[in-house]
């Protein structure tokens, strides 16, 4: 009997493999094939599309960046729509501030049952707290419908824009998620990668709609060792509020949060991009 | 998006000066003091901020500084070479426009459903009109945009005509070919200027019609105001130094402009700019959005069809401003006057304007799903209640789409002597003055032209209807006419 592996193909001849020790689920939903696995360096590993979204071992340092920067450079934020997060790890740190209420867009609830399931590190953020509204709808929609300047933070906790996470990187996306952010608004979003051919594209892409549609468009970059290349970006695009110049490590320093990727010293430094990626950049209009 | 619109040089320059608390030595007369009567009316803010033109704030007629840098940055909005901040509205800027582009009797080809600011213009610049025909459409009874061919002809007829003239939309969203129009009129050595008054928001999202200075006019009147969000009254001339360079027009502007102009209303462009240039895509985004939901549901009504680009696409129109709400209600047996007063009186309902068949409801940067949801609402019950109920309301529109006969320029008209007489005497006489509706001010009569039973019917039909009239004199029955 040969061994199981879940292979990420990330170039026509390059992959990622880790060795499999139990495949625990595996069913297609009405959006997407959803697995769980059990690996022995990885814990539980979890993939949509074969893809890999969360593994126990290093879901902190994705979940850590796509919150925290954003508080500390807005310490006020009070009102937080996550779309996409169905695993849950991203409610989890918001959760941690003294937020008035987060609302989560997630397009498919089997993604938050079987994570329950089977990836509670992530997923006790659906145990009940009543600043917590989670709905099952289509993110997309739920913006284009949503009051104006209702969210001091949006997080576009979402797969890459094939399947249904395509509609999450489209210019009119983002437009709407602007006009639902108030005046100090902060759009954080999931920014893919440069350093793949298709990554990039993907990434140039988000890049040049953001740009085009936020005064305030920047990225920054994060080591994510189970994506592809292991550098990874997100998006930080904000109506007025700049996230080095803005930057509150006091105030951030003062929610007394423990942390065990981000820190204060990595903040403006996240922000600080590599020579080869601020040229892709220089060239997105 | 470019992160100089996130500035208001001149409202931050005015907030500045107001935190000074200086005394005041110079008018205005208020000196920002406890004036009871205008502060529990409007609030403190209105006089801490009404200011007179001074060294720190820069002057309207010689801008250096803030007014300056608002200015150079609502130019980059529209993506024209200058603009020119107004405080008589696009009225003043569309006579600029005029005076700028002819002198005494050069011609200026134009359509004839044009706003009575251009005719006021022709008699203050003595230029000759070359009136074009508009599209007509009589299934909604209303005058659109001129089509490429009716313009090349003009210019043909008029190979010493030094001006083109035109609508960018018209008052009911209708779009002409605007870019083929101007390279034409370029080629043929003409200044093209547009009263863009009610395409304040074209630049600010693609699926908006093209702005005007985008597609090269030389100059165009933009109403920030009227859908845009500026206080009313404040108004852009934009200009795209071409032919008219820039200080022929400051001359022109600063020969009729007040030397007293309103900080409140040029702050307010300031402002209303900054809204747009910043928020502007993902507001209409949403609007244009909310606005293709509330069509549909409107079409699908018995006796009610509104216009959208699909109309345009339909009729010879090039392109249209899913802003505006042109609904045709004649199929429910009324006509766009009752419609336009039942949802006054029984809906709480304001909208711009009624036509014989049609209401025009306006969208503007203001403007949300709610606002919107609730004229859709409205139109249903009257859908649900008058449909079926009286046969279809119709009228003979076509022959008030007549062009009338010129026999004077309007200039020559205002300055000749003038009789009194009653309107329905008139048929045949020369008119001495414009006669309208308002809104739309579009004049049914000019000075200069010939008075044709038409003209004395449409009339009558609009006061029939309840129509405001606009004419000289206070007894609408009477009509100053050329003594011959």
């Amino acid at each position: 009997m040969g061994k199981k592996y879940i292979r990420e193909t990330y170039a026509n001849d390059v992959s990622f493999t880790i060795e499999v020790e139990q495949h625990l689920h595996s069913e297609k939903s009405r959006f997407q094939q959803i697995d769980f696995y059990q690996t022995e360096t990885f814990g539980t590993v979890f993939t949509l599309d074969d893809l890999i979204m969360v593994t126990e071992k290093d879901e902190f340092i994705y979940h850590d960046m796509i919150c925290h920067p954003a508080f500390a450079v807005n310490p006020n934020i009070k009102r937080v729509l996550i779309i996409g997060g169905g695993d849950g790890g991203t409610a989890r740190e918001v959760l941690r501030y003294p937020i008035e209420a987060l609302d989560m867009v997630e397009i498919d609830e089997r993604v938050v049952r079987l994570c329950q399931q089977f990836l509670p590190l992530t997923a006790s953020s659906f145990d009940s707290d009543n600043r917590f509204n989670l709905l099952f709808a289509n993110g997309l929609e739920f913006v284009a419908n949503a009051k104006t300047g209702a969210y001091d933070l949006i997080i576009v906790d979402s797969t890459d824009p094939i399947g249904p996470g395509e509609g999450l990187f489209t210019a009119e996306f983002y437009r709407n998620c602007y006009r639902c952010l108030n005046d100090s608004g902060i759009l954080i979003n999931q920014h893919e990668s440069p350093f793949y051919t298709r990554d990039c594209r993907e990434m140039v892409r988000a890049h040049s709609k953001l740009k085009k549609t936020f005064p305030i468009a920047r990225i920054y970059q994060f080591h994510m060792p189970t994506y592809p290349s292991g550098h990874w970006l997100f998006g930080f695009a904000a109506k007025s509020l700049d996230p080095v110049q803005d930057f509150k490590p006091a105030e951030w320093g003062s929610f007394n949060l423990q942390t065990k990727y981000y820190n204060l010293d990595l903040h403006p430094a996240a922000f600080m991009l590599p020579t080869y990626l601020k040229e892709i950049l220089k060239g997105v209009k | 998006m470019n992160r100089i619109h996130l500035k208001t040089p001149l409202y931050t320059a005015l907030q500045a000066y107001a935190e000074k608390q200086l005394v005041h030595f110079d008018v205005p007369g208020h000196k920002k003091r406890n004036c009871s009567w205008i502060t529990e009316a409007f609030g403190d803010r209105v006089l801490a901020l009404d200011a007179n033109s001074t060294k720190e704030l820069d002057m309207l007629s010689k801008p250096t500084g803030p007014i300056k840098e608002a200015e150079q940055l609502m130019a980059l909005a529209y993506g024209s070479d200058q603009a020119f901040f107004l405080v008589n509205g696009s009225t003043s800027g569309v006579q600029y426009m005029i005076m700028a582009a002819c002198r005494p009797n050069e011609k200026i080809i134009m359509p004839r459903n044009v706003h009575r600011s251009a005719i006021n213009a022709l008699i203050l610049s003595g230029a000759v009109p070359v009136f074009i025909e508009p599209e007509i459409d009589l299934e909604f009874g209303i005058s659109n945009g001129v089509s490429l061919k009716t313009v090349q002809q003009a210019v043909r007829e008029n190979p010493d005509a030094k001006a083109l003239f035109l609508m960018h939309p018209t008052y009911f969203g209708v779009v002409s070919d605007l870019k083929q129009i101007i390279e034409y009129a370029h080629d043929h050595d003409l200044v093209v200027v547009i009263d863009e008054a009610h395409g304040a928001h074209f630049p600010f999202h693609p699926d908006l019609p093209a702005n005007a200075m985008s597609l090269n006019a030389d100059m165009a009147t933009v109403s920030i105001h009227k859908t845009a969000g500026s206080l009313t009254q404040s108004s852009v001339l934009l200009l795209n130094e071409r032919k008219i360079k820039k200080h022929d027009v400051r001359t022109i502007v600063n020969l009729m402009q007040t030397s007293s102009a309103s900080y409140l209303l040029m702050a307010s462009l300031d402002l209303a700019r900054r809204q747009l240039a910043i928020n502007g895509l993902s507001d209409y985004q949403f609007i244009l959005h909310q606005i293709s939901k509330a069509k549909k549901a409107l079409n699908q009504l018995p006796g009610i069809e509104v216009m959208d680009k699909a109309y345009a696409r339909k009729t010879a129109a090039f392109d249209y401003d899913e802003t505006k709400f042109v609904v045709k209600v004649n199929g429910l047996g009324l006509s766009g006057f009752e419609v336009y007063d039942i949802l006054f009186n029984e809906y709480n309902i304001q909208v711009e304007l009624a036509e014989s068949y049609v209401i025009l409801a306006i969208i503007g940067v203001g403007d949300d799903n709610q606002t919107i949801f609730k004229l859709v609402e409205a139109l249903q019950d009257i859908a649900q209640r008058c449909y079926g109920q009286k046969k279809k309301y119709e009228v003979n529109l076509s022959r008030f789409f007549k062009i009338p006969m010129m026999e004077l320029t309007p200039r020559e008209a205002h300055y000749h002597k003038k009789l009194l007489c009653n309107i329905k005497d008139s048929v045949g006489k020369v008119s001495g003055e414009s006669i309208m509706i308002y809104p739309p001010g579009i004049p049914l009569v000019m000075p200069g032209e010939i008075i044709s039973a038409e003209i004395v019917s449409h009339y009558q039909f609009y006061r029939s209807q309840g129509c405001v009239m606009v004419n000289d004199q206070d007894n609408p029955g009477l009509i100053k006419v050329v003594d011959k």
